[in-house]
């Protein structure tokens, strides 16, 4: 069941994850994102800096208190003291009211530019990344991993050196007031840093496996969702939710042990401190009974320590948050460092003539061993149609793909007037061609929207013309004309009218080359007749490549090229190779071997 | 650039308006008592635990009064340090039973927190199944990955941070209050005064970042839902240059979501300085007044000190909550979101008390049914229609006539918005979706393959089916010979949604599936349409034989497929305008004679 499969699968938890191979190299790399927030940086970071200042002084203006004006019965000091505490105290909450507010543009703008950096990169990919990516690996990396790290970067660094440089702050004050106890406090400092560095390797690998974990269960999700029609046709919630729970319950297990490890750091974090003041408390009082401390200094002593506890134990959140958001980056920089294998060249087509050929390319997947194509020539001529027949599987599709380079031929070229695709820009190649998948593959906007795709330009007069190409001016009909939103992938349609729609968006803008995947299977036989009718005068300008499954379809074209073995192994007349092709006969004529009579027995 | 590319649909369900959120916060308390009441013991264990650590660590200032007050002179006057040791032994005492406690804590909260999560997803994910397939139509996936994924993780959040600080912040706040007022009166009163104003302060926080945290929920699920819809249609963002446009809507519905989490952030950027501003004009009065009493030796030095340590103790965390209030408030909308999906009826509800329809002969029977979609204009008008046991029956007629809406009713996918559909005389709506998809089993127009191997996808079908089974299938449709010749035969990735299949090849294995769950009703639409021709006649071929003993309904334009039909329905606008058996409907030159006529036509 796809459950399983998920997290074995290559497809399961996109090709390159590398778990455990974390650092902050990736996270540093995203500094860059920062760059336009250095004046706010500067502003937060220098309130953060003053507010700490305000925060340790304050409880030293305690002791004077206590040291002066208390013990020596010195009322008149008493109130310039308080007041400056007053003074501290505000200046304080000033300061981090400021810190705060400088700090929403670094953390929240970086979290939305690698995000839409992710999206621009993602859309660049080419079809063999997002065939091998599930859409719930990259989604977590849009989503929650982007949090991890707009957590860290924008708020956790602040903290974690807020905290250290506080520690330092209050360590050196301490030392200077009375240094045996401020060695103490010092030193009790280093087991926590010990245990923290151990803690980071171990969190890193368990965190980096639940982030992929909810990748997968994402991925699951998605499936049940997209698939949700299969699901029901066949009953399967049970098994569907079987896989699901199989998947939660990894992520459960792994997250206990992820909680564990981190409620024992944290309770360390935390007892530390508090045994800390024990000692103080201890010593200190020894050193106020010998004389060597007074007791505004001791109650300053624990005031301080007290006020390390929280830096301290937060040290721990901050590390995990650190952790997590180190592993996030890898995962995105993971997506970011993939390059585009498909990238325009500088050359521009200047006046289209439309012609096409195919000079000995061959095609493989990735990591298969057989070529699906080899060896295939052919040259369409400006204005010429050709049809691709060829059984199921026998790479029409592929071949098809090849022209708008959303797959490059591993051998061999596939040039248009000239131009070798690959050397062409992609914005210029993809003007030229435009395709009609045999998935109509629509989206969940206006019909007008998912019609002028790729031609944001397009004029209600230019819709209409492809609509009545297409027979597809039931558009107008629909509840809100073109207006009204299809559902997702267009499944408020029915089959024929999204395939109608898929097919105006390719005629849309009167393309120079056309490539249509066997796009009227879903029609009817006298919609198909009239759509073929209108195709045709398309065509009679237009450089077309036809893949077709029927005869009728076939008739579009000039000429027929026939793939076989991965290879074209006959060109030439439909009523040609009828008569002379055995193979193409049986392939095409869907009276081979029975007449109509035994057709309707 | 207007937002006007998403188009007008019948229903926005995004928009809450503020009336309504009172409803929501109730309904998501309510499913948070459901989540926890399973853990009831637990959590009052752990609140024994916590009251325990809490108190410890809220002795350790006490104690610190104590060791100067009656430690320190005892030393000065060249007394013993009896006291003061046991003093410092009390403090290391309560710093391991503090240590002890909140570890046990920690454990366990986390523990709860992580089932509750599974439990959570587990029903949430469990009723997205449930739910009928219109409110899917609606809904979109994007939004229900958002809602297992974004939403889950807010409450995840909260449970794993959020809690653990805000419990122990409220306790330290309320033992710190009562300390206070234990130490000194006055100094309490004093210390106690700006608590009403923290309590306003708080609630008006509170009020204002709920609603940015909904906007918040709702701003990121935009963007989830246009994300995976364009990753998922990347073949056609490509290949038209939509790119730029996209990444046009993207970075908008983006900056949305920025702008939300700006007002949240915006907000307890005030807040936070706010109640730090309280705490320290609180601190620097205590020190006015406490030491004013202390010169009069009111109070002793050691209460001053307990006294700035439990402020110290009393606001820090508070500067820590509303950290954690940010995760609460999120968690707080997330859960909403969910409650919302929970609270979803099913369109196609299961019947309180099922039918029994343990075999089905396969009677198909619709009785005066209308349908529309969704407040749509109805598509099925009014529609009779019997099909005996074992019929093969063809339906053909123009795209958009209502073929794939008559099929769907019978694998009751909607119910109709009038009349019935009866299985061997037994109401769909009476049988229990697992008794229904036992006999019925349709294979969709768009076929669906998860990821994973062929033979899982085919075993899709019948989960439980021997692998002779599963063979078998795919040789009743001819597909074993292609399967077999795969470097891994039927264990062959079919890559993510079968992309590494050819259409066919999917239309092919999507064809086994439905062989292998073999049901008394099958009903296959546009099951051929991607096949090339001799692979088509394979499958009619296998068709005969595998269709004699059970009821079919067969969708097709390639007239082909009659020729194993006993009966062909053709339709027109939701209405069937001829019905009979193939020849005689040629023999009567209506539309089915013209339609054949084309066909052999277009064989030519
Ligand atoms: N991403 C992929 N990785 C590996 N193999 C693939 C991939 N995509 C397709 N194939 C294989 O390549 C072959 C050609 O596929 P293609 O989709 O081009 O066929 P087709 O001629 O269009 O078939 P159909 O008529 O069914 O649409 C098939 O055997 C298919 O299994
Ligand atoms: N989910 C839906 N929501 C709203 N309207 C729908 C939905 N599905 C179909 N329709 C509409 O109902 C009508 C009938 O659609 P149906 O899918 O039944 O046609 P069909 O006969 O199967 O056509 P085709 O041969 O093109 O598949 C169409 O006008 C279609 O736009
Ligand atoms: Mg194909
Ligand atoms: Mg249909």
């Amino acid at each position: 069941m796809p459950a399983d499969t998920v997290s074995s699968g290559p497809s399961g938890d996109g090709p390159g994850t590398v778990p455990g191979a974390s650092s902050w190299r990736s996270l540093w790399r995203l500094r860059s994102y920062l760059r336009a927030y250095v004046p706010h940086m500067v502003v937060s970071w220098s309130a953060a800096l003053l507010g700490i200042a305000a925060g340790t002084v304050l409880p030293l203006v305690g002791k004077d208190i206590i040291d002066g004006p208390v013990t020596h019965g010195d009322r008149a000091a008493l109130l310039p003291l308080g007041l400056l505490a007053l003074g501290l105290g505000v200046a304080e909450a000033l300061l981090t009211f400021v810190r705060r507010w400088a700090q929403a543009g670094p953390v929240l703008g970086l979290e939305a530019a690698i995000r839409d950096d992710l999206y621009r990169h993602l859309q660049r990919l080419p079809m063999s990344f997002h065939g091998e990516w599930q859409s719930g690996q990259l989604l977590s990396r849009v989503t929650t991993d982007l949090s991890a790290i707009r957590r860290f970067l924008g708020f956790g660094v602040l903290f974690l050196i807020m905290n250290i440089l506080q520690l330092s702050a209050v360590t050196v004050v301490l030392l200077r007031m009375y240094w045996p106890l401020g060695l103490l406090v010092a030193g009790s400092s280093v087991p926590v840093v010990l245990l923290s560095l151990r803690f980071e390797r171990r969190y890193i690998l368990i965190s980096r496996q639940v982030q992929d974990q909810q990748g997968d269960l994402a991925t699951l999700v998605e499936e049940a969702a997209v698939g949700v029609r299969t699901v029901k046709a066949f009953g399967r919630s049970a098994h569907v939710y079987a896989g699901f729970d199989r998947g939660a319950t990894r992520v459960h297990a792994t997250s206990l042990r992820k909680v564990l490890l981190s409620s024992r750091f944290f309770t360390f974090l935390e007892v530390v401190p508090n045994i800390t003041l024990a000692l103080v408390l201890l010593l200190g009082a020894a050193a106020v009974g010998a004389g060597a401390l007074t007791v505004g200094m001791l109650v300053a002593f624990t005031t301080l320590v007290l006020q390390l506890v929280w830096p301290v134990a937060s040290l721990g959140y901050i590390l995990a948050m650190g952790q997590e958001a180190m592993t996030a980056a890898d995962r995105v920089v993971e997506v970011l460092d993939t390059t585009p294998e498909i990238v325009g060249g500088p050359e521009i087509v200047e006046r289209p003539r439309g012609h096409v050929r195919f000079e000995g390319v061959e095609f493989r997947f990735p990591g298969t061993d057989r070529p699906v194509l080899r060896d295939v020539w052919l040259d369409i001529r400006p204005g010429e149609t050709v049809a691709l027949v060829g059984a199921t599987g026998s790479g029409k599709t592929t071949l098809a793909a090849l022209v708008p380079r959303l797959c490059d031929a591993t051998g061999g070229r596939v040039t248009i007037d000239g131009h070798d695709v690959r050397d062409l820009s992609l914005e210029s190649l993809r003007s030229v061609v435009a395709t009609a998948f045999e998935e109509p593959t629509l989206f969940s906007m206006s019909v007008r929207e998912n019609v002028t795709l790729g031609h944001h330009d397009a004029t209600d007069q230019d819709v209409r013309e492809a609509l009545e190409i297409a027979q597809a001016t039931f558009a107008y009909d629909l509840p809100w004309g073109l207006d009204t939103r299809i559902g997702e992938q267009g499944m408020s349609l029915s089959g024929g009218q999204r395939q109608r729609l898929a097919l105006a968006r390719a005629i849309l803008g009167r393309p120079r080359v056309l490539v249509l995947d066997d796009t009227l299977s879903a029609l009817d036989v006298e919609t198909e007749a009239l759509v073929e009718e209108a195709l045709r005068a398309v065509l009679a300008d237009a450089t077309g490549l036809v893949v077709a499954h029927r005869a009728s379809t076939v008739l579009l074209a000039d000429r027929v090229a026939m793939l076989r073995d991965g290879t074209i192994a006959h060109v030439g007349r439909h009523t040609e190779l009828l008569a002379s092709v055995p193979e193409y006969r049986a392939l095409l004529a869907q009276d081979a071997d029975l007449d109509p009579e035994e057709a309707l027995r | 650039m207007s937002g006007d590319w998403r188009g007008v649909a019948a229903e926005n369900r995004d928009d809450i308006t503020e009336s309504v959120s009172l409803l929501l916060r109730a309904r998501s308390r309510r499913l948070l008592g459901d989540l926890l009441r399973p853990h009831r013991r637990a959590i009052a264990v752990l609140t024994v635990v916590i009251v325990i650590s809490n108190g410890a660590q809220l002795a350790l200032p006490y104690l610190v009064k104590t060791g100067i007050d009656s430690g320190i002179p005892p030393l000065t006057r060249g007394g013993g340090p009896g006291t003061l040791i046991a003093v410092v032994a009390l403090v290391l005492l309560a710093a391991l039973t503090q240590a002890v406690t909140r570890q046990a804590f920690l454990r366990m909260s986390g523990r709860i927190g992580q089932d509750v999560l599974l439990e959570l997803r587990r029903r949430v994910f469990g009723h997205f199944q449930r739910l009928s397939l219109s409110f899917h139509e609606r809904y979109t996936s994007g939004r229900v990955i958002s809602r297992l994924t974004s939403d889950v993780e807010a409450i995840s959040e909260l449970l794993e941070a959020g809690f653990d600080g805000l419990v122990t912040a409220v306790l330290t706040m309320g033992g710190t209050a009562v300390m206070l007022l234990v130490l000194d009166v006055h100094l309490g009163l004093v210390a106690l005064v700006p608590l009403p104003v923290l309590m306003l302060f708080t609630r008006w926080f509170r009020r204002r970042s709920g609603a940015a945290y909904r906007r918040t929920r709702e701003a990121v699920a935009l963007v989830i839902v246009h994300f995976v819809e364009s990753m998922t249609g990347i073949r056609a963002v490509q290949a038209f240059r939509r790119e730029p446009r996209n990444q046009e809507i993207f970075e908008r519905l983006n900056a949305d979501y920025l702008e939300a989490n700006s007002r949240g952030w915006r907000l307890v950027a005030v807040f936070m300085p706010g109640i730090k501003l309280i705490g320290n004009v609180t601190v620097a009065a205590v020190l006015l007044y406490g030491g004013w009493l202390a010169l009069d030796g009111r109070v002793t030095v050691g209460v001053l000190a307990a006294f700035l340590l439990y402020l110290r103790q009393f606001y820090e965390p508070m500067q820590e909550i509303s950290q954690f209030y940010n995760t609460l408030q999120s968690a707080g909308a997330a859960l909403e979101k969910l409650s919302g999906v929970l609270e979803e009826t099913p369109d196609v509800p299961e019947p309180s008390r099922p039918a029994p329809l343990p075999r089905a002969a396969g009677r198909v029977r619709f009785d005066a049914v209308e349908f529309a979609y969704d407040g749509g204009p109805p598509v099925l008008p009014m529609l009779d229609l019997e099909i005996p046991p074992g019929q093969t029956v063809a339906v053909v007629g123009a795209t958009g006539a209502g073929k794939t809406t008559l099929a769907k009713l019978i694998a009751r996918f909607y119910d109709p918005v009038a009349g019935r559909v009866l299985l061997d005389g037994v109401d769909l709506r009476e049988l229990d979706e697992a008794t229904l998809r036992r006999h019925v089993v349709m294979v969709t127009q768009e076929n669906f393959l998860f990821s994973g191997t062929i033979e899982d996808n085919v075993r899709f079908g019948r989960p439980d089916a021997p692998m002779e089974a599963v063979v078998e299938a795919a040789q009743a449709i001819g597909a074993h010979g292609y399967i077999s010749s795969l470097p891994a035969g039927y264990r062959t990735e079919v890559g993510k949604r079968g992309g590494r299949m050819s259409a066919g090849q999917r239309q092919l294995v999507a064809f086994a599936r439905a062989f292998l769950a073999d049901p008394a009703v099958l009903i296959l639409d546009e099951a051929t349409s991607s096949l090339d021709v001799p692979t088509e006649r394979l499958v009619q071929r296998a068709l005969r034989t595998v269709l004699a003993d059970r009821t079919a309904l067969i969708i097709a334009h390639r007239l082909s497929t009659v020729e194993i039909a006993d009966r062909v329905l053709v339709m027109d606008a939701g209405r069937i305008v001829e019905d009979g058996p193939p020849d005689r409907l040629l023999s009567l030159s209506g539309r089915f004679a013209r339609l054949h006529r084309a066909w052999m036509e277009s064989l030519a």
